[in-house]
């Protein structure tokens, strides 16, 4: 239930500040300390993409967190320049990664230490032909060749 | 759980709303919805701008689910795009 509590300038927010917040709002930022985002921080800038999942991309957990794995396999994603946190294996990165990014919801895909979606974004996205972009432009994959067909006619 | 009257409710109550579909997706125990929504609201927002502001309407709704799928639009004439291409049939190359 604390989920509803946790939203708030949290980058904003310093000892000082916090002693003139509600008391709901403390609560939150103690939920996530200094500690726990900034090991959040590091694990989105970690590899070049990414994806805070329910399972591992062998043995997702879930619905949502399989089609992001799959979408992202259809893209061809070299493991090498992708990194999955599995946030079942960890309870405080769990609740804290949906602070950190302002999301209620599992999976997360971050490239280059951006926050892109969750599933039904990812989703929006490689239909649109965005997400091939989007890859492409941060150099997770080459353009053209391979994906041929699936190349939208992007100018 | 959030029953789906409640859902309705909340979602009209937060923003101008010219079509909505709210599904179920749990079997009735409230617990996974999947709604696609059209709004002027949306308008000048980008994708990620619109989850957020839907997923910030919807806070306490959201809270109390499982899991919560969205679509947006703007305008009706984007609608057609999702009915010929459902972001579910996502399949393994």
């Amino acid at each position: 239930m604390f989920r509803a509590s946790l939203r708030s300038p949290i980058f904003s927010l310093r000892p000082s500040a916090a002693k003139t917040l509600t008391a709901s709002r403390v609560l939150a930022v103690r939920h996530l300390s200094q500690e726990a985002r900034a090991q959040i921080q590091n694990a989105v800038k970690s590899s070049p993409l990414v994806l805070f999942m329910k399972g591992t991309p062998s043995l997702p957990e879930c619905g949502f967190s399989r089609a992001a794995v799959q979408v992202l396999d259809l893209h061809g994603v070299p493991p090498e320049k992708m990194k999955t946190y599995n946030v079942l294996a960890d309870d405080e990165l769990r609740s804290g990664i949906k602070e950190f990014s302002d999301w209620p919801t599992i999976p997360q895909l971050y490239v280059n230490g951006e926050f892109i979606g969750g599933c039904d974004i990812l989703l929006g996205m490689h239909q649109s032909g965005e997400l091939e972009n989007l890859l492409v432009k941060n150099d997770i994959i080459p353009k053209v060749e391979e994906s041929l067909e699936a190349q939208p006619s992007a100018a | 759980m959030i029953n789906l009257d409640d859902l309705e409710a909340a979602i009209r109550s937060a923003l101008p709303v010219s079509h909505l579909e709210i599904e179920d997706q749990s079997n009735g125990c409230g617990e996974s919805y999947a709604i696609v929504l059209v709004s002027e609201a949306f308008e000048g927002k980008n994708t990620l701008a619109r989850h957020r502001f839907v997923n910030d309407l919807l806070k306490a709704q959201i809270a109390q689910m499982h899991a919560f799928s969205q679509v947006c639009y703007n305008h009706w004439s984007s609608i057609a795009s999702i009915r010929t291409s459902k972001p579910s049939k996502v399949e393994r190359g």
